[in-house]
């Protein structure tokens, strides 16, 4: 394994099991991530983003969702395999999840200050004291720009933004390698948006840590990201650098579909070209490739056969048009 | 300038004010509720200190047959009883062994209570239908019947009463504090400290219980008064409180006959047992209006 590879997923397969259905979230997921670097995972509600990253926390709902193959190598142990206590000794250490609403992710019944404080009493393998963890909760709250007086404060006196800041200053504060945010703004206004994952993006630079962001905004990627990964019905469509994905000529027919129903300033266009059709049911996914009922290029073979990963300099896209490299 | 700058004091003061803050401030605009804590708080200073100007051996259980069935007068405000004690030294020493009995009764109905609730709502499936299905067998005999089986089967006293009354109150609070626990369980926060590396033990009771603290506290304090009932009652029917001791219901009891000529000897204990319960009734009710959210202002 590569010493910079923080993060290697392989053919990672998660499904949910209810009563009255099976529902495949996830199919033969590859991804990779170095140390450092920000990855930026899009995709359509229900492409299996959430649920890739719970798998990752091991997280996902007991009793209902399983993972039916493949590895997860973090920081060279595979996560899968290890026993639910040697775990928690990671969950928030060394890999810690921004959740989606902050609203609804802070305790309304304890201080802003002792959560955060929480999270570095639950891994207190320094041994600090309890001055020294307070010392430590007050520069998180500096870091991420809340005066440490309001420590003391309950969640619902803050806004929307501010709870975010707590929220990535708990995920921050024992400096994990890995932070996994997912649609950590969705539930912001777009200027508290850009506030905060500037932010985001300078706190991970200074703390030399690897990020996934979890988002549908492309605009968030292309200002964020080093890497993208798109996801459609729990598989990685196109895979590349964030210049490939954005400049480069080549793309998966559902990356174009996602580029073109954004609207653009440079180009005059009456209406958006949205995709047509909804997502493909994961309880019930179509035959070959995932993507074919809604493919503008859909062929007979695509119906029929799974597309293989056809790998160009590093930019990776599954669909059978880009077979031996080329389109055809 | 001057006054920007206590206007910002102000509105800084507005805001720290805490939840608790909140919830004590609803609590006392309600007069009822207010009127409760009151008589509870008279009945509670009477529980303690009674011990100090009554002396349990010479004036509350002492016979004296030459003042039997006396009306209230100033030497005894309450009467005297068939035994030739007084009334108001009983009633008095009756609250401390009606409160502190409901008090230690409920305390642990509460723990069992949120325990059971807790280890139901958060586990769910297998583990929560068996706790449920154990609950569901208690509750399906009416409360004074299992109390009275219970007492019968481990003979008199006050201990086995208060068993009794431990097991009868314990289904309920299993499923009130099951149900305030289940919505918790789902939210995001939970997921969030999860993902913090928190154990399970500490999310319950760091976490969740906390959160579902109100319905506890107001179950808690409704089922107070219900206990003192449940305490009078049971031993009204000679199943707890044995004989000399100045237990409401046995007061009752013994005075039953000689109700028709003496009726203040069933009237005094009655009083007592119809505040107590009222005060503690009038304070849940407050309560519960103080810790709903919905009705905030």
């Amino acid at each position: 394994m590569d010493e910079k590879q923080i993060l290697e997923i392989e053919n990672l397969s998660v499904e949910y099991r209810t009563d009255e259905m099976l529902v495949r979230a996830v199919n033969g997921v590859n991804l990779r991530l170095k140390r450092g670097e920000t990855l930026g995972l899009v995709g359509e509600t229900g492409a299996g983003k959430t649920t890739l990253a719970l798998t990752l926390m091991r997280l996902l709902p007991r009793g209902i969702g399983f993972v039916t193959g493949g590895s997860v190598k973090f920081d060279g142990a595979n996560l899968l395999s290890l026993r639910e206590g040697d775990m928690l000794a990671y969950r928030g250490k060394l890999l810690s999840m921004i959740f989606q609403d902050p609203m609804t992710s802070l305790n309304p019944v304890i201080p802003v200050g002792k959560q955060v404080a929480e999270v570095l009493e639950l891994h207190n393998e320094a041994h600090r004291t309890k001055e020294q963890i307070e010392e430590r909760v007050d520069e998180m709250f500096r870091l991420v720009g809340i005066p440490p007086e309001r420590k003391g404060e309950f969640p619902h006196q803050f806004s929307g933004g501010m709870k975010q800041r707590v929220v990535i200053a708990i995920a921050l504060a024992c400096e994990p390698r890995l932070l996994i945010a997912d649609e950590p703004t969705t539930a912001l206004d777009v200027t508290i948006q850009a506030q905060v994952l500037a932010m985001m993006t300078e706190l991970k630079e200074k703390l030399d840590t690897s990020m996934i962001m979890i988002t549908h905004d492309l605009g968030i990627v292309a200002e964020t990201c080093d890497q993208v990964a798109v996801m459609y019905a729990g598989e990685i469509v196109e895979n590349g650098s964030v210049e490939a994905i954005f400049e480069g000529e080549r793309h998966h027919p559902y990356t174009e579909g996602l580029f073109g129903s954004i609207p653009r300033l440079d180009i005059e266009t009456e209406r958006l070209r949205p995709i047509a059709g909804a997502i493909a049911d994961p309880s019930d996914l179509p035959s070959g490739c995932r993507f074919h009922p809604r493919c503008p290029h859909c062929t007979q073979r695509c119906k029929a056969e799974a597309p293989a990963e056809h790998v160009v300099n590093g930019h990776m896209i599954r669909c059978h048009l880009y077979e031996g490299g080329a389109k055809a | 300038m001057q006054n920007n700058a206590q206007e910002t004091e102000r509105l800084r003061q507005y805001k720290k004010r805490s939840q608790l803050g909140s919830v004590c401030r609803r609590f006392a605009k309600s007069r009822t509720a207010m009127f409760g804590l009151i008589l509870l708080i008279i009945l509670i200073l009477i529980a303690i200190f009674c011990g100090f100007f009554l002396d349990y051996e010479g004036e509350v259980i002492k016979q004296n047959v030459r003042e039997r069935l006396q009306f209230p007068s100033w030497q005894h405000p309450f009467g005297t009883d068939q035994f030739g004690r007084d009334v108001l030294c009983r009633v008095i020493w009756g609250t401390r062994i009606s409160l502190s009995a409901s008090l230690v009764i409920i305390a642990i109905a509460t723990l069992f209570g949120a325990l059971f609730g807790a280890l139901a709502a958060y586990y769910g499936g297998m583990v929560d239908n068996v706790i449920m299905r154990v609950m569901d067998i208690f509750y399906a005999l009416p409360f004074n019947l299992l109390a009275i089986c219970i007492v019968a089967s481990l003979g008199n006293g006050m201990l086995n009463l208060g068993a009794a009354c431990v097991v009868g109150v314990i289904p309920g609070f299993t499923r009130v504090f099951r149900s305030a626990i289940m919505p918790i369980r789902n939210q995001e926060y939970i997921e969030a400290a999860r993902a913090c590396g928190t154990r399970d033990l500490r999310i319950l009771t760091r976490h969740i219980l906390p959160n579902a603290m109100g319905p506890i506290i107001v179950q808690a304090t409704l089922n107070l008064a219900i206990t003192i009932l449940a305490i009078a009652g049971l031993s009204y029917i000679g199943l707890g409180v044995e004989a000399p001791a100045p237990e409401w219901g046995t007061m009752l009891s013994d005075g039953r006959e000689y109700m028709r000529n003496y009726p203040y000897l069933v009237i005094f204990p009655g009083l007592a047992i119809m505040i107590s319960a009222m005060a503690l009734n009038l304070i849940g009710d407050g309560l519960r209006d103080a810790l709903d959210p919905k009705l905030k202002n």
